[in-house]
């Protein structure tokens, strides 16, 4: 039997916006961020450092078609061209084949910039977490980044783990987060941190009359303990700010802030743009630089 | 800054820890050419530094790249670990 | 004297009964959620192809993950030690053993006589072990025999870079996508195992013969990669790979029942 490619839940929706209040036009620096993950590809253009616009779509075959995708978005909402452009940085897995960039910069240290932007100096701990990895940073004020992981290896403790249980127990992905709560009292997590062995578990629990919610709690429970654990080991300090799919499931959300002890920053912003953001605020710094005109990188 | 390059997973925390403004006042990076199986590369950090990084590549199998210099029976000093003048470099197993 | 040794993998309970310190009855089936029943059952499948009953028992050792569910056994073995007793008992003097079955994987070197010197073990991540191979097979739509088969056929070498089961399905699928031959994928998820199970061999240090057991030894294609990982001609492989901890076990109730000290349960 081949596998058939199906829905994939814990994916942010194809998304576009463009500030009405601004012009690029009376802008003296128009930058660009492009951040191409494993699941989506974003475009950010920041007009004198400050967000504009973006977009964001869902990962091509090829890390420059993704870019490409994402920035067309964007063009086709403000009128910008490329030629319009003063500096490009590329982020994300596929930065590094991205031809129209001036520089490459990594997405931990995007992210650190990007999440500094969004939840303001006072941010000290990020946690990202989409489909396929993990990441937890450390920023100082200005979102230079002080300490970080990244966890991209297993599957457990990210979305693509969620999203296996969520397969196993035909339950909708976004349906996690509240039905994780509607239990009785919080089961012990699941033992089995493998995602391959923790669906055995999950069924021998089920097997043993165990409820889809109490399975789903206990499950929560065992990947907010891998992620606060990860945490841990950059050190937790307050304002803590999260990016990514994960802030959507409020069943891992509300555990990782129990155990670590700290409640994360509510934010205005939609986060799945943290890497591009962070990238054209970079391009901003850098293309300041190149023209003599020093400023904080 | 302190970064861990590695992973968790359902067998233990598996990082190289690298502090960056150690490594980055070290000239001659010995750590790079002590490690056998090439774990090491240098680059550019965002901030300018130039410090060593675990290759991409050998990231995601530590446990694996480093199993020769950590046998089952004894516990030698490591050679990427003893190989750094500024104790900038620790693993977490 | 008959003695009995217990085998509760993740996957399948073997049991052997010895007579003598030989064989004289085996079965294998699969464990499932009611192990002590599963055991129970295999057992006497194995006594009564012996000839003989529960009763003429002097001793039951179990060993395997599911080693405590075995209410029943005099003691218990953990799987390093058993499964270095028997590659010794089969293999005399060969010093580094190691086993591959369904969950976990481990790299042992023995004095040569059935004694542990040093092991190391992959276990609790399905990558290290055979149901990596299982997850690969069922994304490419094969049997796991065929799957094994068709590996032994590629003359090419293509790398995988997922470490993880759940993501080597989704590389498995895009490489099936961008037509990728079958026998190379195969090849390669079977180098990918094998290269984390010669990972464990460097820890203990490869030393004299290899003994393979487990499962995973009866996969011709997992076979092959082992031993270009390991660097070696031959792999000395039993007939019966995976009955090789239950032996192990039998062979320790021989010993302990023979008034030698054992651990209880």
């Amino acid at each position: 039997m081949m596998m058939v490619p199906r829905e994939e839940y814990w994916r942010w929706s194809e998304a576009s916006w463009a500030d009405p209040d601004k012009h690029w036009k009376d802008a003296r620096v128009v930058t660009l961020g492009i951040d191409v993950g494993s699941v989506s590809s974003e475009a950010v253009v920041c007009l004198d450092g400050e967000l504009y616009a973006f977009n964001t779509v869902r990962t091509a075959a090829g890390s420059v078609e993704s870019a490409r995708n994402a920035m067309k978005g964007v063009f086709e909402r403000t009128g910008l061209r490329f030629d319009d452009i003063h500096y490009v940085v590329g982020t994300g897995y596929g930065r590094v084949n991205l031809p129209f960039a001036h520089k490459a910069i990594t997405e931990i240290a995007c992210h650190g910039r990007g999440a500094n932007y969004m939840g303001g100096p006072s941010v000290r701990t990020i946690l990202d977490m989409g489909g396929q990895d993990c990441k937890a940073i450390r920023v100082d004020e200005r979102g230079k980044v002080t300490n970080f992981l990244m966890n991209d290896k297993c599957a457990a403790g990210t979305g693509r783990g969620m999203e296996v249980i969520a397969d196993l127990l035909e339950v909708p992905i976004e349906e996690l987060g509240p039905r994780s709560f509607d239990i009785d009292e919080e089961p012990p997590p699941v033992s089995d941190v493998c995602v391959v062995f923790a669906k055995s578990e999950a069924m021998a629990r089920l097997k043993d009359g165990w409820s889809k919610n109490k399975v789903i709690a206990a499950y929560c429970r065992a990947m907010a303990e891998r992620v606060a654990a990860l945490l841990q080991r950059v050190g937790v300090e307050p304002d803590f700010f999260i990016t990514g799919g994960i802030s959507k499931n409020i069943g891992v959300v509300r555990r990782i802030e129990e155990i670590i002890g700290v409640k994360a920053l509510p934010t205005p912003y939609d986060t799945q743009i943290a890497g591009a953001l962070g990238a054209a605020l970079f391009a901003h710094a850098l293309y300041l630089k190149a023209q003599g005109k020093p400023q904080a990188a | 800054m302190i970064a861990h390059y590695g992973y968790k997973d359902a067998e233990g925390e598996f990082f190289i820890t690298i502090d960056t403004d150690r490594c980055g006042r070290c000239e001659d990076k010995p750590c790079v050419a002590a490690c056998p199986r090439g774990v090491f590369t240098v680059e550019e950090d965002p901030y300018g530094d130039t410090v060593v990084a675990v290759d991409d590549r050998r990231r995601r199998r530590l446990k694996y790249e480093c199993a020769e210099c950590k046998p089952a029976g004894d516990r030698p000093a490591l050679p990427c670990v003893r190989a750094c003048p500024w104790g900038a470099m620790t693993h977490s197993w | 004297m008959i003695t009995a040794g217990i085998d509760v993998g993740s996957k399948n309970i073997k049991a052997v009964v010895l007579r003598d310190g030989r064989i004289a009855g085996e079965a294998v089936g699969s464990g499932g959620f009611e192990q002590l029943a599963r055991a129970t059952e295999l057992l006497k499948q194995a006594l009564r192809a012996a000839g003989c009953a529960t009763a003429d028992l002097a001793h039951i050792t179990a060993t395997g993950a599911g080693r405590t569910a075995v209410a029943f056994a005099h003691s218990t073995v953990t799987g390093v030690t058993a499964g270095a007793r028997a590659a010794n008992h089969l293999f005399p003097g060969a010093r580094t053993v190691v086993e591959v079955g369904a969950e976990e994987s481990r790299a042992v070197k023995t004095d040569g006589a059935g004694r542990v010197l040093d092991s190391a073990v992959n276990e609790k991540c399905a990558a290290g072990s055979g149901s990596f191979t299982e997850s690969m097979a069922r994304a490419l739509g094969m049997t796991l025999e065929e799957f094994a088969v068709r590996s032994t056929q590629s003359t090419a070498r293509i790398p995988m870079n997922a470490q993880c089961t759940v993501f080597a399905e989704s590389e498995v699928v895009n490489l099936i996508h961008s037509g990728v031959d079958p026998k190379d994928i195969a090849r390669a998820v079977h180098d990918a195992i094998a290269s984390r199970v010669a990972a464990m061999v460097r820890r203990v240090k490869l030393e004299g013969d290899v003994v393979l057991l487990g499962g995973m030894a009866h996969n011709p294609g997992f076979v092959k990669c082992l031993k270009e990982n390991l660097e070696v001609e031959t792999l000395l492989i039993p007939e019966r790979p995976e009955l090789a901890d239950a032996l192990g076990a039998a062979l320790v109730a021989t010993d302990r029942a023979g008034g030698a000290p054992g651990e209880r349960p």
